[in-house]
C-alpha cells in the first residue's frame, strides 16, 4: 500500500476514533435509540501468520461481516486464535511473531505503515478465553478502565452513565449494582467474563473479537453469554473463536472452518459460509467430517 | 487385615521418641563422663533418628519410615539454622540494653568525655540510607521495568549481566568507588554524607533491580493483553495495570533492599568518616551511621572503656530493631495491598 493510501487509512482511523469518542459521551437514551448502528467490516486478503520461522496460518482470505456473528471453528492448534489476534494487532505482541497479507477495516489497512496499533485496538476490542478483570480495580473501575487508561478526561457523571450502560449491555448491572466498589475478582467466573465484556464494550469499539469466551464457564453462564452475543451484534461486528459446535450453530450467523493438514503444517481456512449451510450441507468433505464429529 | 488397613504409630510417638532419646542420650553421656549441651543435642537427634526409623519401618513400612526420617532431618536442620540467629539476637539484646538510655538516643557525642549518645549516628543512618534509597529506588525500578517490559535484546542481556556482577561487588569496593569519584571532583580527603549514599546505592541498585524484576515478572501477561485490547498505550498499561498489580511486592522488595544496606560499615568508613556532632546535611561535612559508630566506639574506646563498649552494643541493638521494624512494616504493607493474581 502506497504512502497516500496509508495517510488515508490514518486519517480515517482517526475519524473513526473520534466517532467512537462522541458516541461514548452520549446519554443512555440516545445510545438506545442508536441501536442497530452500522458497524464496520473486517476483511483479510491472503493473510499469513508466523511465529519466528514457523508458519501458523496460511493464506486466509475472508470477510467478517458487519452486525453479524462470525464463528471460527476448527481443531486445536489450527490457528484460529492466532488469526483472531491478528485482527486487532495483538498477534505482533508475541516475540518473533509476524504478519503478511492485508487486513482492512472498512477498506483501511490496519497494518499500514503509519497506523498506530493502539488506535486499531481501540476500534477492535477483544474478550479473552479466561476472564481477566484487573485485580487491583473495583467492578466500577474495571468497566471504566478503558476510559481511565486512555488519556481523555471524562466527567464523573458521564463515566457513571457509560459504566451503567456497559454493565446493562453485558447483563450484569442487576447483579453488581450494589457492589460496584468491590474488587472485580470477587465476582463468579461467569460474572467476571461478563464484566470483561462490559469493559470491552465501554470503549465503544466497532468490532468485538472473542477468543473462546465460554470455555471456562458452566452451561448456565455460557447461555447467558451467548444470549448477550446475540444482542451485541446489533451494535458491533463480532468474531468468535469456539470449540463448541453447538455454540457456533446457536450463536453465529456465519461460520468459518479452519483446519490443518497435519501437525506442524500451517492452518488454513477450509470453508466459510452461512452457519446453517456449514452445519447442514457443507461444500467440503473435511468440514462435514468435523461438524458431524467424525474427526478432529 | 484389609489391604488398606496398614499399621500406624501412635500420635504421641514423635514427641515420645524425642523425649525418650533425650533421656537415653543424657544417661549415655553422663555414664561416659563427657556431658555437654551440644553433645546432648547431637546425640538426641541421632538416637531419635535410629529409633524412629526402625520402629516405623517395622510397623508402617519403608515409605513412611523414610518420610519420618526426612521430616526429622528437616526439623533438625531448621533448629540448627535457628541457633545462631537466636543466640545473636539474645546476646545483642543482653549486652545492648544496659547502654540504651534516653541520653543515648537524644544526645550526640560532642562535648562529652567518654559519654554522650548516638543521636548523631541515628540521624546519620536515616539521612544516608534515605538518600541512598532516593537514588536507588527510581533507578532500580526503572531498570527493572525496562528489563521486564522492554528489554529482550542485547542491551537487556548486558544489563542483566552487569546487575549480576554488581550484586557480587564487595561493599568496600563500592565505598572506594564513591570516594574516588568525589575525590576527582572535590580533591582528596573529602568526606560527605552523600558520598556514603552514592556508595550504598552501588550496593542497593542491583538488589532493587533483582527483586523488582522478579515481582514484575509475576504479573500475568493476560492483564497486559487485556489492557492493550482496550486500546491502551504500553506506558499507560505499565503505570496503571502492571505497577499497581505488583505494588505490594515492589514495596517489600525495596524494604528488604533498605534493610540490607542500612547496616553497612566499610564503605561508610571511607566516605562519610567518623564524627561526634549531629549533622543532618548530607552535602556538607562528615556524617556517621550506627554501624560505623558501633565500630569506632569499640575500636577506640574513651576513658571509660566499659561505657564505650556498652554504647557499641546499644548501637548494634538499635540497628537490629530498625531492621526488624522495617521488615514488619514491609510485611504489613504486603498483607494490606497484595492482589490475588492467578
Amino acid at each position: 500500500m502506497g504512502a497516500a493510501g496509508a495517510t488515508r487509512a490514518e486519517t480515517e482511523l482517526g475519524k473513526a476514533e473520534m466517532n467512537a469518542a462522541t458516541t461514548g459521551t452520549q446519554s443512555p437514551e440516545s445510545v438506545a435509540a442508536a441501536q442497530g448502528r452500522p458497524a464496520k467490516t473486517l476483511e483479510t486478503r491472503s493473510v499469513n501468520l508466523y511465529y519466528g520461522d514457523f508458519q501458523a496460518v496460511e493464506n486466509v482470505s475472508m470477510t467478517v461481516e458487519p452486525n453479524k456473528v462470525t464463528a471460527l471453528i476448527g481443531s486445536s492448534g489450527c490457528g484460529k486464535t492466532t488469526f483472531l489476534r491478528s485482527l486487532n494487532r495483538m498477534h505482533e505482541l508475541t516475540a518473533g511473531a509476524s504478519v503478511d497479507g492485508e487486513i482492512t477495516l472498512d477498506g483501511q489497512d490496519i497494518y499500514g505503515s503509519r497506523v498506530d496499533p493502539v488506535q486499531v485496538r481501540r476500534l477492535v476490542g477483544m474478550v479473552f478465553q479466561s476472564p481477566n478483570p484487573f485485580p487491583t480495580m473495583s467492578v466500577y473501575d474495571n468497566v471504566a478502565a478503558g476510559l481511565n487508561l486512555n488519556a481523555g478526561r471524562v466527567k464523573k457523571s458521564e463515566k457513571d452513565e457509560i459504566v451503567e450502560r456497559s454493565l446493562r449491555g453485558a447483563h450484569l448491572w442487576n447483579e453488581v449494582k450494589d457492589r460496584l466498589d468491590k474488587p472485580g475478582s470477587s465476582l463468579s467466573g461467569g460474572q467476571q467474563q461478563r464484566l470483561c465484556i462490559a469493559r470491552a464494550i465501554a470503549v465503544e469499539p466497532e468490532v468485538l473479537l472473542m477468543d473462546e469466551p465460554c470455555s471456562a464457564l458452566d452451561p448456565v453462564a455460557t447461555l447467558a453469554i451467548e444470549d448477550l452475543i446475540g444482542e451485541l451484534k446489533s451494535k458491533f461486528t463480532i468474531a468468535i473463536v469456539t470449540h463448541n459446535m453447538q455454540q457456533a450453530s446457536r450463536a453465529s450467523d456465519i461460520t468459518a472452518f479452519f483446519n490443518l493438514e497435519e501437525t506442524g503444517k500451517p492452518g488454513r481456512l477450509v470453508e466459510i459460509g452461512a452457519t446453517e449451510k456449514i452445519f447442514t450441507s457443507p461444500a467440503q468433505q473435511a468440514t462435514e467430517d468435523y461438524v458431524s464429529g467424525r474427526f478432529g | 487385615m484389609s489391604t488398606l488397613d496398614g499399621g500406624v504409630l501412635p500420635d504421641w510417638s514423635s514427641y515420645g521418641v524425642v523425649a525418650a532419646s533425650g533421656v537415653l542420650a543424657a544417661a549415655l553421656l553422663l555414664a561416659a563422663g563427657i556431658f555437654s549441651v551440644a553433645l546432648l543435642l547431637v546425640l538426641t537427634v541421632f538416637v531419635t533418628a535410629v529409633v524412629t526409623y526402625t520402629w516405623s519401618r517395622r510397623i508402617e513400612g519403608p515409605r513412611r519410615a523414610k518420610d519420618r526420617l526426612v521430616t526429622l532431618m528437616i526439623v533438625a536442620a531448621f533448629g540448627l539454622a535457628l541457633i545462631p540467629l537466636l543466640s545473636l539476637v539474645f546476646e545483642v539484646a543482653k549486652r545492648g540494653i544496659p547502654g540504651l538510655s534516653l541520653e543515648f538516643l537524644t544526645e550526640s557525642a560532642r562535648g562529652h568525655i567518654g559519654g554522650g549518645g548516638a543521636a548523631h549516628a541515628l540521624v546519620g543512618t536515616l539521612v544516608i540510607t534515605g538518600a541512598a534509597a532516593l537514588i536507588s529506588i527510581p533507578v532500580g525500578l526503572m531498570a527493572a521495568i525496562y528489563l521486564t517490559e522492554y528489554g529482550g535484546g542485547r542491551l537487556g542481556r548486558a544489563l542483566t549481566f552487569f546487575v549480576d556482577v554488581m550484586t557480587g561487588i564487595p561493599s568496600i569496593v563500592a565505598g572506594l568507588f564513591a570516594y574516588a569519584l568525589f575525590a576527582l571532583i572535590f580533591g582528596p580527603g573529602i568526606r560527605l554524607g552523600v558520598m556514603g549514599s552514592v556508595a550504598l546505592s552501588v550496593l542497593m541498585i542491583p538488589i532493587v533491580i533483582r527483586t523488582s524484576e522478579e515481582v514484575l515478572k509475576i504479573v500475568p501477561n493476560h492483564l497486559r493483553e487485556a489492557s492493550y485490547a482496550l486500546g491502551t498505550p504500553k506506558w499507560r498499561t505499565i503505570v496503571k495495570v502492571v505497577l499497581p498489580t505488583a505494588f505490594a511486592g515492589l514495596i517489600t522488595g525495596m524494604m528488604i533492599a533498605v534493610a540490607r544496606i542500612i547496616g553497612e560499615t566499610a564503605p561508610l568508613l571511607v566516605t562519610t568518616g567518623v564524627v561526634d556532632s549531629i549533622n543532618s546535611n548530607p552535602f556538607s561535612g562528615r556524617m556517621q551511621n550506627l554501624a560505623v559508630y558501633a565500630y569506632s566506639e569499640y575500636r577506640t574506646p574513651g576513658v571509660f572503656k566499659q561505657a564505650s563498649y556498652d554504647r557499641a552494643w546499644a548501637a548494634a541493638l538499635t540497628l537490629i530493631v530498625i531492621v526488624m521494624v522495617l521488615n514488619l512494616v514491609a510485611r504489613l504493607i504486603y498483607r494490606r495491598y497484595r492482589t490475588e493474581i492467578r
